[in-house]
């Protein structure tokens, strides 16, 4: 993907951001990248630039990473749209680390939600300013010109120049700060089925993602890390791993010990044969069972995140309570693409090629191991096999950039699969305890959830705002049903695990144990849990939609084959709503089957449909993935889930038909990438609930029986 | 070193590396043939596929010592110009998300068309289960097949020219 190296041809380069100025640069042929790069005071947030060549050619720099989720399609959408150029002209590739584009990071599902004006603000700047260079070639107003698929048109006379031939003129002409945008109506890409632009290098192998990184004289490192949780260095014998042919050194590093060699396979030979010893650290004994233990025993100090009317009085005065106790478990990414990244230290520059969710955040860990300046580090984002939030961390590219400074040579770090699964960066486990009060006709009056788990904030060194971790109890804190009297707290538990972002974050879990336990209130209170719902969302509208549009093409309510069931689940998170319905059927072995997911959601307008239904589809299965089987296994301190055998991912012959449904409510935009994901759990839970009458307190799912 | 005849992709190659070198490593650092991916190392995702005589291997589990005089096509072996019936029905469903596994879905697939024309949805299922996807494309990846029986012929791939 990434070219290197310029083009000699002619550039138009403009970048744009938000309501601020325009930076216009022009390359020279086959001369240096910019000749007038500078930046008008004040510039901010600058997020796209677009070159266009004398041979018509149009290539846009996106700054957002793809790590399957569409936006190295979405995001040239966008801009293409305001451009008016020929979408079978567009070339896109990855923005390196560059400072006019601001923080570059992705994750948070914000890319195109918050990039859906400013996109197209970029555009159609290029835009206005290739019609004034028309209007000034031909000596007319430009108010007498049009653009439309890469040319400018005079309409008075129907004279026509291309973009190619305006490229040159336009880059001398100031930029407009805020040209104008299209109507909807006219939009001609957005909200199209357009094909992706990485699809055809990802059929044929000839996609680079960084594990595929080579260069003369690169080396290959495996690292040897700390085998129990806070294990420090005492000391390593490293003749044995030497005499492997291949290896070439052996290099302590902060993380642990490295093995480099010429190619992978003798490096990871060569760290078999490490000898290390290790002093065991504060988490030797850590195992499941503690873990639990941990998490039950924290129930008791939770602080309040939320406290609505009065839930003690309400639950002493309930016509019946319910209480619960569910348990989630600490849970891997497994990107299928293990960690890496390739790093090259010399004489004042650092270069480094990764497949990252952060150039900014990549820039900046060689800048403090470095001690360059940020404009010495260059940043190469690769493609990536699979994110999830994962590489928006850094680990493995301080051991690249470590190891290239005492190696004096390219190296590329790579996990083995063992090493990405224990490296640690999980979702947190966790407890929610809950008690619920019905009234006399079944309707819940009182909410109180109790729950703790470790805080991802507190371990990322973030302040914690009232001592509540908001991103861990997103989810549970802004439960959307009328209940007058509702309590959440949260109680921090430590315990020695790094934690991180997951597909989703707080409202993986809180959305399997919130909506469970809805359910097991509407089973008490003999109330349908579709209907039970509806009813306490009065006040969010989009809730209700997405909850009656899944329920209505599922045929909830309608009749089943025996033996099977649906369960229903809606959420909100990243500012789209989501709404599923599972079919589920219990097999012989007691383990539930997935048949169908009837998928609702409202990210509030679409850009790529396709895009939508693909990340429904992945964002089920992640979910779906977790809830069958996903759990980061502990013994002794060490983790014992280090491969695909113990952690198993969800199969081909396990994945249920997806069918979704986008709502557009013209509301504000959301995200995509990450809503997908909470509902499935609990769908699936609510339809076992449905069929055995057992509600499922515990994930991953065990068998039924 | 010892020194091993690999014939890959219809090409003789040789390369000089240790014996229990896997072959899966043998390909990308030695030949270059960066599309096959290295994903588990222990037989679990099958990111490594390769056609090992036209049978979908493990090529991280297949030392190259044991390869022998085996035919070895991979992904970049499919055709020349992504022309396979299954790279053209990737293409139409817009299959790929990070895209990662699918050199291995891909050359799985192809070994599953080769055996039979016309599979069922439950005998792509149950031929492609050990081919994980992080990224859950499998709908696609169903539909990807299908629309391969469908609408390809063998003959328009470039695999069985040399």
């Amino acid at each position: 993907m990434p070219e290197r190296g310029l083009s000699r041809r002619h550039f138009l380069e403009v970048s744009g951001g938000v309501g601020v100025g325009l930076v216009l640069s022009f390359a020279l042929p086959g001369g240096p990248a910019a000749a007038r790069k500078t930046a008008p005071p004040g510039t901010q947030e600058l997020n796209a630039w677009i070159r266009i060549g004398t041979d018509d050619t149009v290539e846009f720099f996106v700054s957002q990473l793809e790590m399957g989720q569409g936006v190295f399609t979405s995001v040239p959408m966008l801009i293409a749209e305001e451009l008016e150029v020929d979408w079978q002209r567009v070339r896109a590739q990855q923005a390196p680390a560059d400072d006019r584009f601001g923080r570059q990071r992705t994750g948070g599902s914000a890319s195109i939600r918050r990039g859906f004006d400013e996109f197209r603000r970029v555009g159609a700047a290029a835009r206005e300013m290739l019609i004034a260079a028309a209007g000034e070639a031909w000596s007319v107003p430009r108010s007498e010109c049009r653009a439309r698929q890469g040319v400018v048109i005079h309409e008075p006379t129907g004279r026509q120049l291309r973009y190619g031939e305006l490229a040159a003129r336009a880059a001398a002409l100031p930029a407009p700060t805020d040209p104008p945008l299209k109507p909807r109506s006219e939009f001609r890409i957005v909200g199209r089925r357009v094909p992706r632009l990485d699809t055809p290098a990802k059929t044929d192998g000839s996609a680079q993602y960084g594990m595929d990184v080579q260069m003369d004289g690169l080396r290959v490192a495996l690292v040897e890390r700390p085998p129990t949780l806070g294990a420090k260095l005492a000391s390593f014998d490293a003749s044995a791993a030497l005499a492997v042919e291949g290896v070439e050194r052996v290099v302590e590093i902060p993380s642990g010990v490295a093995v480099v060699a010429r190619t992978t396979w003798p490096a990871m030979k060569g760290r078999e044969q490490l000898r290390v010893k290790w002093n065991p650290g504060d988490g030797a004994n850590v195992s499941d069972e503690s873990i639990d233990a941990q998490c039950r025993a924290a129930i008791g100090r939770t602080r309040l995140a939320r406290d609505d009317g009065d839930v003690d009085q309400a639950l002493a005065g309930a016509a019946s309570t319910v209480e619960a106790v569910y348990e989630f478990p600490y849970l891997a990414h497994a990107a299928m693409e293990p960690m890496n990244c390739t790093a090259h230290v010399r004489d004042g520059e650092c270069e480094i090629w990764v497949p990252t969710q952060t150039q900014s955040g990549t820039r900046a860990a060689a800048v403090k191991i470095t001690g360059l300046a940020p404009e010495q580090v260059a940043v190469h984002p690769t493609y990536m096999g699979g994110g999830f939030g994962r590489r928006s961390a850094t680990d493995f590219v301080e051991d690249a950039v470590h190891l290239s400074k005492s190696v004096g040579a390219p190296v590329k770090v790579v996990y083995s699969r063992e090493d990405d699964m224990r490296a640690g960066y999980y979702r947190p486990a966790g407890t929610s305890e809950f008690t619920g009060g019905l009234a006399a006709d079944g309707t819940p009056i009182a909410w109180r959830h109790r729950m703790a788990t470790p805080s991802i904030m507190r371990q990322k060194g973030w302040t914690l705002s009232d001592d509540i971790d908001g991103v861990v109890v997103e989810g549970a804190r802004n439960l959307p049903y009328a209940i007058p009297n509702l309590r959440v707290g949260w109680a921090e538990v430590e315990l020695p695990i790094s934690t991180h972002w997951w597909r989703s974050v707080g409202s993986s879990h809180n959305a399997y144990v919130t909506e469970c336990f809805f359910d097991e209130l509407c089973r008490a209170g003999g109330v349908d849990p579709v209907e039970g719902r509806l009813a306490l969302l009065d006040g969010h509208p989009r809730h209700q939609r997405v909850l009656r549009v899944a329920a209505e093409r599922a045929g909830w309510g309608t009749s089943l084959p025996e033996g099977r069931t649906r369960g229903v689940a809606v959420h909100e998170c990243f500012g789209s709503f989501v709404a599923q319905v599972a079919e589920v059927t219990v097999g012989k072995n007691g383990r539930p089957r997935v048949h169908r997911v009837v998928c609702a959601i409202d990210c509030g307008d679409v850009v790529n449909p396709d895009t939508i239904e693909a990340q429904m589809e992945g964002a089920i299965a992640f979910g779906l993935s977790a809830a069958l089987h996903g759990r980061v296994h502990f013994a002794a301190g060490r983790v014992t889930s280090a491969n695909f055998d113990r952690y198993p991912l969800l199969r081909i012959r396990e994945m249920p038909r997806v069918e979704t449904h986008i709502v557009t409510s013209g509301d504000p935009l959301g995200g995509v990438g990450e809503p997908g994901t909470p509902p499935i759990a609990p769908a699936v839970c609510n339809a076992l609930l449905a069929l055995t009458g057992k509600p499922v307190r515990r994930l991953p799912i065990t068998p039924v029986g | 070193m010892p020194e091993y005849r690999l014939r890959v992709n219809d090409e003789l190659r040789t390369v000089q590396v240790d014996a229990d070198t896997p072959l899966l490593w043998v390909l990308r650092d030695e030949l270059g043939l960066t599309g096959t991916k290295f994903g588990c190392g222990g037989g679990y995702c099958r990111a490594c596929a390769v056609q090992i005589d036209g049978a979908p291997g493990f090529s991280c589990r297949l030392r190259v010592a044991d390869v022998g005089a085996r035919r070895i096509t991979t992904i970049e072996g499919l055709s020349p110009d992504r022309s396979h019936p299954l790279q053209r029905a990737w293409i139409a469903e817009d299959v790929p998300q990070c895209g990662y596994c699918q050199s291995g879905q891909i050359v799985s697939a192809a070994a599953l068309l080769d055996r039979n024309p016309d599979p069922s949805a439950d005998e792509i299922d149950a031929w492609m289960s050990p081919n994980l996807c992080r990224c859950g494309t499998y709908n696609r990846i169903r539909r990807a097949i299908q629309r391969a029986a469908r609408e390809g012929t063998r003959d328009e791939a470039g695999s069985e020219d040399a």
